[in-house]
């Protein structure tokens, strides 16, 4: 597979500028070296097989908009003992009834390397594409954070609010909802930071992610 | 079920006919070529029995439990390469048949298995046998379909072929409310060219990645070809093809249990069966081979032992139809995704181009090493006597079997394995065992398939006390259709596996392994109709067996062998290929401790 070169025009939502750049921690993609022997398909270096550390993946899916379909692909995970982060599913192309999965799981290569494997077996599953090695990616998700307090406490929460430009979408005189986007770093930073702040509860949507560049996730 | 019409290249419709739903079925199966139905009535498939009453192109086979009729279709479907149907009522009938779709899943087996559901609108309601049955089956079968539009029931039985056949073979569920079976609506062709819009998986193999494999495999020195049950479910041509490559090679051939009978047992090459009770010789050629050629296997623990000291000097080729198999077990060098009859032909014809030969002072080197471990004869047991050593009376089976036409059926357990190391096959699609799931009671309904396909064969459950009573109800419908099978039962009185593994880790504590009141079989036999004989004489197998071939009814032979007798060699749990237990005197030095305890 091709790398894509990241487009110029990927900044995609302002609040970005300012968000630390990598969305996951990336796994060391496929060497130029590893890739001259990776000559057909299915091989994969043995280094990256054996490599016992794990790495956290996003994997996208492409699936037929059919009952059960969410079950299968989280029956399968759950059945086989895969971990899952997040998970983000919605209808994508509703002329095709498309839906559109994404993964955000962790494992060593040889495990990532089986639940795309499996994944891809499944019988609605259009393609599978791993975001994390296939090339640049960007990932973004929502969350909703519940944040009440009064006084000093309540105008810190959103001023750091405003550093992480997210947006205030619900107020009373105790309390504030912020809904904060970004990718699953940044979230994690502003909930950190909302926890001596009087943090109430969280909502997260999970992982969305799509690959940089003009290919589309059915082209190779 | 959304617009599932478009999902297989349909070609055309068969006019503006309308068909009630229970008939499309119908319509279907037969296009799909299927001649014999296993199943059991019940009121959410009513319909359908009554369309079956009405015609007479597709049999029905009654069995006495729903996970029969999955077995005899798995037996019906290994034994000829076709698919086999299954067609069962809702709810308990849907869940019956769990085990046998299961079994199926780990096989690989093809099986297409209608299931009767309540109508759509009580769906959920938990109305009188209701089960979820996409949702508890989902897990255990290949796909899953549950009907709501009888306009798409043609077109999702059509598919529902497609995908058992297709890649790696296995079972599909087809859930059917009874409100569909009964609406009327259009039928669909199947697809004159099989394309699915997601599913199409590959068979042609990457020729890199098969002239790599070649290319390692003309280098190797100590080389070893392991194969499994995916050169049957390849077919014929795959066991011709596996043949030729081995010849051209001359390298040592050893296979799994599911693989039995994809290479002649009578030729030089063959090593016998590999894993847990597998061969010395075949066994340690896995441990010190340098390249390992696996050719429809999927390194199944029963295998490969300890995977910390598999194979451990090896470069590994892994040839399999499905992706998710390889670097699943066991990290492989060279990978090759097809078809085995596919990626054999091409390997043979890259071997040939390439003119590439073995390294034959090498090859001779390691052949001499092999014959030494042949030498240990590791198979040896001793018959002295009146008692009548299990392995005896399965030698004696095969010996006065071996000129006909004979399929073999087991149960699963001691005689399982003494049959998978005492019948020596020599064709494909003639053993049939359960291997991946291990499911007792598995061999006398695979036999009543069988002998659907086959009338004329000699069928042959070679079956344990404990295992054949898990389906002895099936002995009912072997009568019905006039189906000679044989019941062959080792009977040891004792669950022998359980007894062994009871023996070896767990002190001797043989805990509810002993069968107190078994029945008296001679006289079950006679109750279902069968004939019933027993022998407790080594000097009288032989006659006993003759006589069983001899009878064109049922029959239950209760062979009364040594209740000791235990099943070597074997690799204990958690052990290397080359740590195993040759004999019952060795297996004190070699004591299954630590974590070897904790593993099945």
């Amino acid at each position: 597979m091709a790398k894509k070169k990241p487009a110029k025009t990927a900044k995609t939502a302002p609040v970005q500028k300012s968000a630390p750049k990598a969305s996951v921690k990336t796994a060391p993609r496929v060497m130029k070296e590893e890739q001259s022997s990776n000559l057909y398909e299915g091989m994969i270096p043995l280094a990256r097989l054996k490599d016992k550390d794990t790495y956290r993946h996003v994997v996208s899916l492409l699936v037929d908009n059919e009952a059960g379909v969410l079950a299968r692909v989280i029956g399968m995970i759950a059945g086989r003992g895969y971990n899952i982060e997040s998970l983000t599913v919605a209808e994508v192309d509703r002329e095709r009834q498309l839906s559109r999965i994404n993964i955000a799981t962790s494992g060593t290569h040889q495990t990532i390397e089986q639940v795309k494997a499996q994944l891809g077996r499944l019988v609605p599953v259009h393609v599978v594409r791993d975001l994390t090695d296939d090339g640049p990616s960007v990932a973004r998700e929502l969350a909703l954070v519940k944040v009440a307090g009064v006084g000093d406490k309540r105008v810190e929460a959103l001023r750091i609010g405003d550093i992480f430009r997210a947006n205030v979408v619900d107020s009373s005189t105790q309390s504030f909802v912020f809904e904060v986007v970004g990718n699953t770093d940044k979230v994690d930073a502003f909930i950190e930071l909302m926890k001596p702040l009087g943090l109430v509860e969280v909502s997260r949507t999970g992982v969305a992610a799509i690959a940089r560049g003009a290919a589309g996730i059915e082209k190779k | 079920m959304a617009e599932r019409a478009m999902t297989l290249d349909t070609t055309d419709t068969d006019s503006e006919q309308l068909y009630v739903g229970a008939r499309l079925v119908l319509k279907a199966l037969e296009e799909q070529g299927v001649e014999v139905v296993f199943g059991y009535p019940g009121g959410a498939v009513l319909p359908i029995y009554d369309e079956l009453f009405k015609q007479n192109k597709i049999r029905h086979v009654l069995v006495r439990h729903e996970q029969g009729a999955v077995h005899a279709a798995e037996g019906y479907a290994r034994s000829t390469g076709k698919v086999g149907c299954v067609l069962v009522t809702s709810g308990p009938g849907a869940t019956n048949a769990v085990t046998g779709l299961t079994d199926a899943l780990m096989d690989s087996i093809p099986i297409v298995c209608l299931t009767g559901q309540v109508p759509t609108h009580l769906i959920g309601n938990d109305a009188f046998q209701e089960a979820d049955t996409v949702g508890i089956t989902r897990p255990c079968t290949k796909h899953n379909y549950l009907v709501k539009d009888v306009n798409q029931l043609a077109q999702v039985v059509h598919e529902a072929f497609y995908v058992a056949r297709s890649g790696r073979p296995g079972p599909v569920v087809v859930d059917l409310p009874k409100d569909v079976a009964m609406a009327m609506g259009r039928y669909v062709t199947a697809p004159r060219r099989a394309q699915h819009k997601t599913y199409n998986p590959r068979t042609k193999p990457d020729p890199q990645a098969v002239a790599a494999a070649v290319k390692l495999m003309a280098s190797a020195k100590r080389p070893v070809f392991y194969t499994g049950g995916g050169i049957i479910n390849s077919g014929p041509r795959a066991s011709a093809l596996l043949r030729e490559l081995v010849n051209v090679t001359g390298f040592p051939i050893t296979s799994t249990l599911m693989g039995l009978g994809a290479f002649p047992a009578a030729d030089e090459k063959w090593l016998g069966m590999l894993g847990m009770h597998g061969t010395y010789e075949a066994n340690l050629a896995m441990h010190g081979c340098d390249v390992m050629i696996n050719i429809g296997a999927r390194f199944d623990d029963r295998i490969t032992g300890n995977l910390k000291f598999f194979a451990p000097e090896s470069k590994k080729i892994h040839v399999d139809i499905d992706a998710s198999s390889i670097n699943k077990n066991v990290i492989v060098d060279i990978p090759v995704i097809g078809d085995c009859a596919l990626v054999l032909e091409e390997m043979i014809a890259v071997w040939k181009k390439q003119r590439y030969q073995a390294d034959q002072k090498a090859l001779k080197t390691w052949w001499r090493q092999i014959e030494e471990w042949r030498g240990r004869d590791c198979l040896h047991y001793e018959q002295q006597g009146k008692i009548i050593k299990p392995q005896y009376a399965i030698q004696r089976l095969y010996e006065l079997t071996k000129k006909r036409e004979t399929y073999i059926t087991t149960e699963v357990g001691q005689h399982q394995m003494w049959a998978a190391q005492f019948y020596r096959f020599e064709q494909p699609n003639h053993w049939l065992t359960s291997g991946g799931l291990g499911t007792m009671g598995y061999g006398l309904p695979a036999a009543v398939g069988v002998q659907m396909a086959y009338p004329d064969a000699l069928v042959v459950d070679i079956a344990g006390e404990a295992s054949i009573m898990m389906n002895i109800q099936e002995l009912s419908t072997a009568v019905q259709y006039r189906l000679p099978v044989k019941v062959f039962i080792i009977n040891n009185k004792y669950m022998g596996m359980v007894r062994q593994w009871q023996e070896l880790l767990h002190g001797g504590r043989y805990s509810e392994s002993y069968s107190e009141t078994l029945p008296d079989f001679v006289k079950l036999a006679e109750a279902f109709g069968c004939v019933g004989m027993r022998c407790d004489d080594a000097a009288k197998m032989d006659d006993t067996i003759k006589e069983m071939i001899s009878i064109k009814r049922p029959v239950i032979v209760d062979v009364v062998v040594d209740q000791k007798e235990n099943c070597f060699p074997m690799i204990p749990s958690g052990k290397a290929h080359n740590e195993m237990i040759l004999g019952a005197q060795e297996k004190a030095e070699k004591a299954i401790t630590g974590e070897g305890l904790a593993l099945v």
